[in-house]
């Protein structure tokens, strides 16, 4: 902005300042409604919705959804999106903050004396599709499948590994045949052809990246992992 | 002007320069009236001593603030023409962390941060304390609502281009401001302990590993041990209650002193009239302002 549109500005703004009602009380009223509503919707939604707690946490169950809080679903939708591993890092960090920094120096490049919305073409675009993209994945992330479920014949030796497999959440991450989400884990359904049974044990029990460890699982139950996925050819 | 004799005189507004003095200011003050006939009964000078009360008591204050310029300065200043309900976003956005900070305060009277406590302390809360599930219901909820409206302000503020000249300062710290909400919400989801608030943070704390040079240490830190456990439940405990709240608290009242230092900005698609001596418009500006020692808004017109 050059001094002249700054100097215009303060100008323009005094004059609109000069027509309008004092903060008190007339700002102060509407301020006041708007708090009065929502601390209503926060006390209603307590009284409606309640504050149940899950089971207790426990570092060797197998049952549990790791989801987030439903405002971080984009950032964890984020990851499904970009799934190949070297490119992870760009997903969970490398993306939210390029974000956050365009985010924070907006003002020291979006420096037009323009302000009206619509004479701003290209911010008001970036804005509405950052917004559109985030309920999108938010969408994505409130409606994925039951990670606690699978649907699928296996031999009967295989019986136990699959409900180890279903019970401690894999398919929050993984897909496996028809059931789970497609990331932001590697897809399950062949992965014997990729990974032998000692690097499947292995992966699991470290958590490489962004997956949990699992090595408090009882070792059998593991063994029986193990047995379940690397059968998957 | 009746709600102008409600207000004790210290914070009542200041009459415009040039305006006749005082004529629609309220009465004058006792000692230059004519002087009562009679002496009045102790009855009567107690109730008048004790009607002046407040205002003593607020010129008693101000003698050694001199905080009613700024106060009034605050209260009188003009809105500009045109401000609408998209303009009480961000006294929603207070409201709500104000709801989050003392129902957090309640719920800290009775949670315990301890890995092997926390959430018998949470169904203690839920189950025995007196309008307990309310008040963690209010805290639960209350972070959705603030993540709300802190997204709906920050939008009211892009879409209207309220980011720019002068304002740029404010909206780097609203910026901050909404990362240290977003941090408040990732480390208060870990505590009531439960299946889902412990894996999900086992799982956003690992996705901190991932990042980049930092990651490693970023997620270290946050874990304090090499299992999320005790260590980490009191790292996030002392994280969600002093550190972030404190930052918050002071980042806001630097918020909002530059809201009321530079003004909230007119809707942009409103133009003033221009008067035809556009020319004189500092100098009003100059005659307007500065009726205080210290005028708030003196700054805008720099």
């Amino acid at each position: 902005m050059k001094p002249a549109d700054k100097q215009a500005y303060l100008e323009e703004y005094e004059l609109l300042k000069k027509k309008g009602k004092p903060f008190f009380p007339y700002a102060v009223l509407k301020d006041s409604a708007m708090m009065l509503v929502v601390v209503g919707v926060i006390i209603l939604m307590s009284v409606l919705l309640g504050a149940e707690q899950g089971p207790k946490a426990d570092p060797t169950s197998t049952t549990y959804v790791p989801r987030p809080e439903w405002y971080f679903f984009f950032l964890f939708e984020l990851l499904r999106v970009i799934k190949p591993p070297e490119l992870v890092p760009i997903a969970t960090i490398g993306i939210p903050t390029i974000c956050m920094v365009l985010l924070l120096l907006l003002p020291f490049y979006d420096r037009g004396p323009e302000r009206n919305p619509i004479r701003r073409p290209i911010a008001t675009t970036a804005g509405c599709i950052t917004i559109a993209a985030m309920a999108y994945l938010s969408y994505l992330g409130a409606t994925g499948g039951s990670p606690t479920e699978i649907d699928m014949k296996v031999a009967p030796q295989y019986e136990a590994g699959k409900e180890v497999v279903a019970g401690s959440g894999c398919l929050a991450c993984h897909k496996l045949g028809e059931n789970g989400n497609n990331g932001p884990g590697p897809e399950l359904t062949h992965i014997a052809q990729r990974i032998p049974r000692a690097a499947i044990l292995r992966s699991v029990e470290i958590g490489p990246g962004i997956m949990p460890s699992f090595r408090d699982l009882p070792p059998k139950k593991l063994n029986e992992l193990a047995d379940f996925l690397s059968s998957l050819d | 002007m009746k709600l102008d004799s409600l207000i004790p005189a210290p914070l009542r507004k200041p009459a415009k320069p040039g305006a006749s003095n005082g004529a629609a200011k309220g009465p004058a003050p006792a000692d230059l009236k004519t002087a009562p006939a009679e002496r009045p009964s102790d009855a009567q000078r107690l109730g008048d001593r004790a009607k002046d009360a407040p205002a003593d008591v607020l010129a008693w204050v101000d003698q050694r603030t001199a905080a009613s310029g700024f106060l009034t300065g605050m209260l009188y200043r003009k809105v500009p023409k045109g401000t609408n309900w998209f303009y009480t976003l961000g006294s929603a956005t207070l409201i709500a962390f104000v709801s989050q900070a003392i129902t957090g305060v309640f719920l800290a009277m009775f949670y315990t941060p301890s890995a092997t406590q926390a959430y018998a302390s949470i169904a203690h809360i839920n189950n025995d304390v007196f309008l307990g599930q309310l008040v963690h219901g209010m805290h639960k909820w209350g972070s959705s609502v603030m993540v709300i409206l802190v997204f709906l302000h920050m939008g009211r503020t892009f879409f209207f281009g309220a980011y720019k000249y002068p304002r740029e300062l404010n909206w780097v710290i609203g910026v901050v401001l909404l990362i240290l909400t977003m941090t408040m919400a990732f480390t208060g989801y870990l505590l009531p302990f439960d299946q889902r608030s412990f894996w999900a943070s086992v799982v956003g704390i690992n996705i901190n590993g991932t990042g980049p040079v930092v990651g490693p240490y970023l997620s270290d830190f946050l874990r304090a041990g090499p299992e999320l456990g005790a260590t980490t439940l009191s790292r996030f405990y002392a994280i969600h209650m002093l550190l972030v709240p404190g930052a918050i608290i002071a980042l806001i009242g630097a918020h909002m002193y530059l809201v009321v230092k530079l003004g909230t900005t007119a809707p942009p698609w409103l133009k003033a009239d221009k008067p035809k001596v556009a020319a004189s418009v500092s100098q009003l500006d100059a005659g307007v302002e500065g009726n205080g020692a210290a005028p708030p808004n003196g700054a805008s017109a720099s």
